[in-house]
């Protein structure tokens, strides 16, 4: 059999007739692979993910799961993941360790396994000693724990990641990372993820799709993107008033070479290679490189690259929006 | 992790799971639990006994004045005459006891119409979509929910019922303790049809507002138009019309001949069965379906 866990061919999600949520993508996802999906929200992330969770039918096109078919085989692939989900679906009035159970009868696992796989896991997201308060008492961080213990109730070979750290602090964003490249690394786990932090994918995954308005712009890897933007930017000045231009780009792996306010810009390719090279050869010339700066580009210019607009602005205003209506339903709820 | 999990799976594989969910959120909670016994207590004390018809038809509602002239073997007539008023109207001379099983109809109409609303609140937290992506059969969702509601209604129904007898509630005649099995089985009946209705309204909505809305314009002409507080047959023929058109008509009437009524009209009660059952089965179905087609989209 193929490599590919995930294979996804012409996958689209049409609401109401009108409101194209997804539109034809194709991608697929490799075994033991961290696979994340890089978009605001709204861009049709979380549609994917429901289509490929078996939550959604797909209005067009298809996808498989371990060669499951999503939409003919939905109880072989809803046997095959495990899902954590964007909200904390945890119940509330019960605990920690009532929920896990909870998971474990809805896929019929019997009492007597879900009972030692819960403590597993319980262990392994370090909420034992939690196991017996109710869910309401928990933070943040260990409601997100909690939901990934229900996640794996099941054994999953895929596991699907909706916002993992969607408005968690630094430190317990850290250690959800951490928990994660676990999986993969320990298990050999297959991972699908959504995320709109430019830092979480550029960190975890290891190959990344671009998603906008419904549609895949690019996939690669964190790298491999940001190469494509053409490389590093290697800014310099030297002492001598005397044009360089045509020296620099004899270089290897120089791109482009701009001359603004008496400094250079250079693009290039593997920037730290390159820098040295360039002092080298300007030295060997007799001009002497005054100041050198090394940037490198970072997944906000890819993103700002293929979609045109700054990722963190539209990410912030959705998420804002997002929160204001999470309290609201918290409050109500009481 | 290891290798695929070998567990065989019955379709209804996690019912008694999500439908002790529900429950556990109210037996597990003293407050909620205990609020839910101190209402029919409340409501029962206080509108029993506010409604005190047996009081106001009796002699001492005559004038003074009034009174006087009569002799004591004419009030004790007078009385006798009131009280044949009431059984006349109301099947029994006592009318706690009729408004006592006209409220656990009303508690399986409210019970079943709120926990209807937590398929809303499933949805928006979440927990819908994560259950939709286990091997839980989409069918079984919908039945722990119905199934969740019917227990809590029955239990709080039989908890007026108990709460009745020391505020005076009166068995007819014709009750043996046989006949609690036929009021639950009626109880039954009418509160899964009553939740399946509501979980089939509520399972589209994202909003708590517009469930509550309609249940709101829902529950007023299903508790009055029916014979909870006041008998039918003196109601307007246009009210009576809707009254025999409502379920809950059937499922108190029915309830009143097992417990409180002192002859059993079996063809009447036949009727009752027959009509809440044919309710239940076509709610039921409906909701199912509707849920069914929801979830699978």
């Amino acid at each position: 059999m193929s490599e590919d866990v995930i294979k996804a061919e012409g996958l689209t999600k049409v609401f109401n007739h009108n409101l194209v949520a997804v539109d034809h993508i194709n991608f697929s996802v490799k075994r033991g692979e961290i696979f994340g999906f890089l978009g605001p929200n709204g861009a049709g992330k979380t549609t994917t993910i429901n289509m490929l969770i078996t939550v959604l039918k797909p209005t067009e096109g298809k996808a498989s799961i371990l060669g499951y078919d999503i939409a003919q085989q939905n109880n072989d692939v809803r046997n095959t993941i495990g899902v954590v989900p964007q909200e904390y679906t945890a119940d509330e009035d019960l605990t920690g360790y009532e929920n896990i159970l909870l998971c474990a009868d809805l896929y019929g696992i019997s009492r007597e396994i879900s009972k030692k796989r819960a403590s597993d896991l319980l262990t392994l997201v370090e909420l034992t000693a939690f196991k017996d308060k109710k869910v309401q008492t928990y933070s943040g961080g260990m409601r997100r724990r909690l939901e990934l213990a229900c996640g794996l109730i099941n054994r999953p070979k895929v596991l699907f990641l909706d916002e993992p750290t969607l408005g968690l602090d630094v430190q317990t964003r850290a250690a959800t990372w951490n928990y994660v490249r676990m999986l993969k690394k320990e298990f050999g786990m297959t991972l699908f993820m959504t995320t709109h932090y430019l830092e979480e994918a550029d960190a975890l995954c290891d190959r990344i799709a671009i998603i906008d308005h419904g549609k895949i712009v690019v996939v690669g890897t964190p790298e491999e993107l940001k190469e494509s933007l053409g490389g590093d930017i290697i800014t310099l000045s030297i002492k001598q008033d005397v044009d360089i231009t045509h020296l620099v780009k004899k270089i290897e792996r120089v791109k482009e070479v701009k001359k603004e306010n008496g400094m250079y810009l250079i693009k290039s390719e593997s920037g730290e290679v390159t820098a040295p090279l360039i002092i080298e050869a300007l030295r060997k010339e007799g001009h002497v490189v005054t100041k050198l700066s090394l940037t490198k580009p970072t997944l906000n210019e890819v993103y700002l690259q293929y979609t045109g607009k700054s990722m963190r602005d539209a990410a912030d205003e959705s998420r804002e929006s997002t929160f204001a209506q999470r309290s609201m339903m918290r409050r109500s709820h009481m | 992790m290891s290798e695929t999990n070998n567990i065989s799976k019955s379709k209804t594989h996690g019912l008694w799971a999500l439908t002790n969910r529900e429950l556990k959120k109210w037996y597990k909670a003293p407050v909620v639990f205990i609020l839910t016994l101190i209402q029919p207590v409340l409501w029962l004390g206080l509108l029993g006994n506010a409604l005190n018809i047996g009081g106001v038809l009796s002699v001492n509602s005559l004038p003074q004045d009034l009174m006087s002239q009569f002799t004591p073997t004419q009030l004790a007539a007078l009385g006798t005459f009131f009280k044949e008023m009431m059984s006349n109207i109301f099947g029994t001379p006592s009318y706690i006891s009729f408004m006592a099983v006209g409220m656990m109809a009303f508690t399986a109409l409210f019970t079943t119409m709120f926990s209807g609303m937590s398929v809303v609140w499933d949805r928006r937290l979440g927990f819908l979509n994560k259950v939709l992506s286990t091997p839980v059969s989409r069918a079984v969702i919908i039945l722990s929910k119905v199934l969740s509601a019917t227990l809590r209604s029955m239990f709080q129904a039989a908890v007026i019922l108990l709460i009745a007898i020391p505020l005076g509630f009166v068995f007819g005649a014709a009750f043996t303790p046989l006949n609690i099995l036929g009021v639950f089985a009626m109880l039954f009946l009418v509160c899964v049809g009553l939740s399946s209705l509501f979980i089939a309204i509520n399972i589209r909505s994202t909003r708590i507002e517009t469930p509550m809305a309609v249940m709101n314009l829902l529950n007023l002409p299903l508790t009055f138009a029916s014979s909870a507080f006041f008998p039918i047959d003196k109601m307007p023929t246009w009210l009576q019309a809707v009254a025999n058109a409502n379920p809950i008509s059937y499922t108190i009437d029915g309830m009143r001949q097992l417990l409180i009524f002192n002859s059993i009209d079996y063809t009447k009660l036949a009727v009752d069965f027959a009509f809440v059952g044919i309710f239940a089965l076509i709610l039921t179905t409906i909701g199912i379906v509707l849920s069914w087609r929801f979830l699978n989209k």
